[in-house]
């Protein structure tokens, strides 16, 4: 049983536009009869009858049950639930929003914004039939801000959000990054169509690189033959100095939680160590299936039956600082965001697209931005030799920590 | 639980009694069922019932919103609707006029698609997967069905009651094959609005799908740089979505004084062959409706005609605040969201060349097909295709890794130098905007030739 309440207020064209307020209540069954499984869920939460029928009829042709589900266990003490972000005024959401846009626009005053302050809280109640019970509240708070600049028909887009469990009453990190970024897009530059070197920031590495890591650490995908790495556990794959775990502990993160879906403990799972493959991600079922055990990432994220998801990827930072990596190109990119990388190859590692925000570098310095500007790669070459991992790691829409990556060479058509 | 339109009537008696400019309620009953397969075996099915609603409220140009489950106590959620406006609003509120309708429009099909016996629907997708399975070197496949029967009701304070019934389907298939650590995909989407019958029969579409993942294995990236392409009509429909039917979304427009001096009507997109249509009036497509979320009859609305700018896609607050005539383009996924500018059925319209004439003078380009997906960001775009051939000397030649293509919409449509005759309409499209996705849509076009376009590769 979930049940979320979420108050948006959002900014449009610099101004305050809308104030929502959200409530939805829903009950998943999921029922294992003659051996299969059966699901249905439904918002009606006095009809309980129909949600079992629903469910009976499905189990006629679903899936043999593999799995025994958790009896009662004791949970992990995760903090995730702070009472001061309901207790957040209308009122000084609207001033939180004015001031990020205010921030934005003393720098550039004929931007558009349109930004977001938006509180929340969910409860999640699981209970089964073989006596496992888990209860939890969540409470949730994020801060985010888009900026327009059009000049003539060029259209710069810059932004940055922040979200957490507790509230967010200071706007300044988030108004400071946009302001970086305008900066760094003043000007524009050129670039060739060749090889480069490039640094990918936080940003980057979300919208480049994590669809493909989750899909390949996803324990179905393994299971099914698909992963490029899934007979590779224990092997190098990927550079010495490449860390990533999922970790669901961390206190106060929007992604952290006691328990998985499925009322499995809350675990932290290493996914790559020194370059290693360490582990994947299983619920209960699929692990069944592959001979394993749950890692806690059953997610009915999509409203579906449980299926393996990451809860937070966390990569290690190195040793190298932002500035070090940039003075070290001779000429290379910094890319900030991709636009359509994840609609190629997923499965395979590959991704490509349009640099939608995107610094180059000439002699170690960042000249600006660049335009009309394809790079296409995969993950398995780029992270194999990884020429340095940044020292200052950075949460990204809340489900990615993760230092900027310097990679040796990116290829790059442009026009 | 009440049902929705008991709880409908009750509250169109009520809704004047508030101190706002304009308010309106939707109420929602729908159930959808799903099935998904990975793999050889049935992965899971189920099935979900909702019931819900949502207030909005307009008070002096700002919009108060409530979205919930519960349709008890609705008179406090309307108060809270327009206590949350009242905040927000400081200038004058702005919506073109329309005439209050009331109406009832029937979903129109024979046969309820969620209402089906799970086992009809689970036969059909058995016989795609074993077509997929049968495929030498397959490494496996992915499945996912899925269907929904809606109810809605809309009203509001000017006095429109509508209900409307619709349902939808979409079909999503994919075949992964594997060699060593190379993996490569290939899918295939389908939809409709309901029919059942117009997913059936694709046995040989899904086979082809098959063995052109294992093909993928051998063939070779592209190498980046620009081409002259040849867009398929599937591809080139997600083309004109992307690349330019966002743009004509005039909730970018509207506040954005730069944005309305380069999007001025009758500036020149495109040659005098490229007309740009978008329209939910069409009937019996994914996009189509008889009125949108607010109410407003659907209209057909020419974007582009001969090459130029000519119209653009409202809600009534766009439209009134443009001074330009509402489409009946505000649309909502569900009631969990207040309505948004959306497309419907965006197509480019057919001309005479035929394919062969297409692709005759191309020495080197390549020939794009099928769509993985498509994003913008207004002046830029990118779309990527499922399959692609290099055309070299007027013919189609060998197969190419899947290509993620990208333009600029000022120059992009410029570039398109031949239309063909063959119109089709993807139905298996979604698309996603503001948190909203997927809303059912559908595009299409027929092949379209485009000069320098930028191709990402090795």
């Amino acid at each position: 049983m979930v049940s979320s309440g979420e108050t948006p207020v959002q900014f449009e064209a610099n101004r305050l536009k809308h104030i929502q307020s959200k409530r939805s209540n829903s009950v998943a069954l999921r029922i294992v009869k003659q051996g299969r499984i059966g699901y249905a869920t439904t918002t009606e939460l006095g009809d309980s009858q129909k949600l079992v029928n629903n469910a009976v009829e499905t189990a006629q042709f679903g899936m043999t049950a593999k799995f025994e589900l958790p009896s009662l266990t004791s949970y992990p003490q995760i903090e995730a639930y702070d009472l001061d972000v309901e207790s957040v005024s209308l009122e000084k959401m609207i001033e939180l929003g004015d001031k990020l846009v205010a921030t934005v626009k003393s720098h550039t005053p004929d931007i558009l914004c349109e930004a977001g302050v938006t509180k929340g809280t969910v409860s999640v109640r699981i209970i089964n039939s073989r006596g496992g019970e888990a209860n939890y509240r969540k409470s949730i708070f994020s801060l985010g801000i888009e900026g327009t600049l059009i000049r003539d028909t060029d259209m710069l887009f810059v932004g940055e959000g922040e979200s957490s469990c507790h509230p967010l009453l200071e706007p300044k990190a988030v108004g400071e990054a946009v302001l970086w970024q305008l900066e760094l897009a003043k000007n524009q530059a050129s670039v060739p169509s060749q090889p480069l070197p490039v640094v990918f920031t936080p940003n980057g590495i979300a919208s480049a690189l994590i669809p493909p890591l989750m899909a390949a650490f996803n324990g179905k995908t393994v299971l099914e033959g698909a992963s490029p790495i899934g007979n590779r556990l224990g092997q190098p794959v990927f550079d010495k100095k490449l860390w990533l775990r999922d970790d669901p502990t961390i206190a106060y993160r929007p992604g952290s939680r006691p328990c998985d879906d499925e009322g499995i403990p809350s675990q932290r799972t290493p996914l790559i160590e020194q370059g290693t493959v360490a582990n994947f991600l299983y619920d209960l079922q699929t692990a069944a299936l592959a001979h394993t055990q749950s890692t806690g990432n059953g997610s009915r994220s999509r409203g579906g039956l449980p299926t393996p998801s990451p809860s937070a990827f966390i990569i290690a930072p190195g040793k190298t600082s932002f500035d070090e990596m940039v003075k070290d190109m001779k000429e290379g990119l910094v890319i900030e965001q991709l636009m359509g990388a994840s609609q190629g190859n997923i499965l395979g590692g590959d991704f490509s697209g349009n640099v939608l925000l995107g610094y180059k570098v000439e002699n170690g310095k960042i000249v600006g931005r660049v335009k009309d500007t394809m790079v296409s790669g995969n993950i398995y070459q780029i992270l194999k030799q990884i020429t340095a991992i940044g020292s200052e790691a950075k949460w990204v829409g809340g489900f990615l920590n993760t230092p900027p990556l310097y990679c040796p060479s990116l290829s790059v058509a442009s026009k | 639980m009440p049902h929705i339109e008991v709880v409908g009537h009750q509250l169109a008696e009520a809704l004047n009694g508030y101190s706002a400019d304009y308010i309106e309620a939707h109420l929602e009953e729908s159930q959808s069922s799903y099935i998904t397969y990975r793999g050889r075996e049935l992965e899971s099915m189920g099935r979900t019932t909702a019931v819900g609603g949502n207030i909005r409220a307009l008070v002096r140009g700002g919009w108060g919103f409530t979205s919930f489950n519960n349709l008890d106590e609705l008179p406090g959620k309307v108060e809270l609707a327009v206590k949350q406006a009242r905040l927000v609003g400081s200038r004058e509120s702005k919506l073109a006029a329309v005439e209050p309708v009331v109406d009832a429009v029937p979903a129109k099909i024979d046969k309820n698609p969620v209402a089906m016996p799970l086992a009809e629907k689970k036969q059909l997708l058995d016989e795609y997967n074993d077509i997929i399975w049968h495929t030498p070197k397959l490494q496996t496949s992915i499945i996912s069905y899925g269907d929904s029967h809606k109810k809605a009701i809309f009203l509001s304070s000017s006095g429109s009651y509508i209900e409307q019934e619709r349902a939808d389907i979409t079909l999503r298939l994919t075949a992964v094959a594997t060699k060593g650590n190379e993996v490569q995909q290939t899918g295939l989407s389908l939809g409709s609005r309901g029919d059942f019958r117009l997913i059936q029969g694709r046995h040989q579409q899904v086979e082809q799908m098959a063995q052109h993942a294992v093909e993928l294995l051998s063939a070779p990236q592209v190498k980046g740089g620009e081409y002259t392409v040849v867009l398929d009509p599937v591809l080139a429909g997600v083309f004109v979505h992307e690349a330019f039917g966002h743009l004509s979304e005039s909730d970018f427009v509207y506040e954005n004084d730069r944005l309305r001096q380069i999007m001025t009507l009758g500036k020149n997109f495109g040659s005098s062959e490229l007309n740009i249509v978008d329209s939910a009036a069409t009937p019996g497509l994914r996009g189509s409706y008889k009125y949108d979320d607010e109410g407003v009859p659907a209209t057909k609305t020419y974007l582009i005609r001969e090459g130029k700018l000519v119209g653009r896609l409202h809600s009534r607050e766009t439209a009134a605040k443009m001074k330009e005539k509402p489409t009946g383009n505000a649309r909502a996924i569900n009631y969990h969201y207040p309505p948004i500018v959306r497309m419907t059925n965006t197509y480019i319209e057919p001309k005479s060349a035929p394919f062969e004439d297409i692709i005759g003078g191309i020495k080197e380009g390549v020939y794009a097909k099928n769509w993985y997906g498509g994003m913008t960001s207004m002046e830029m775009f990118t779309f990527s295709a499922g399959e692609a051939y290099m055309i070299r000397n007027g013919k189609l030649a060998e197969a190419l890794r899947p290509v993620v293509l990208t333009g600029n919409v000022f120059n992009t449509l410029k570039n398109i130098d031949a239309i063909g005759n063959d119109l089709e309409m993807n139905q298996g499209g979604g698309c996603g905007k503001g948190g909203q996705m997927p809303l059912p849509v559908s595009n299409g076009s027929p092949h379209i030739r485009i000069r320098h376009c930028l191709i990402g590769g090795r």
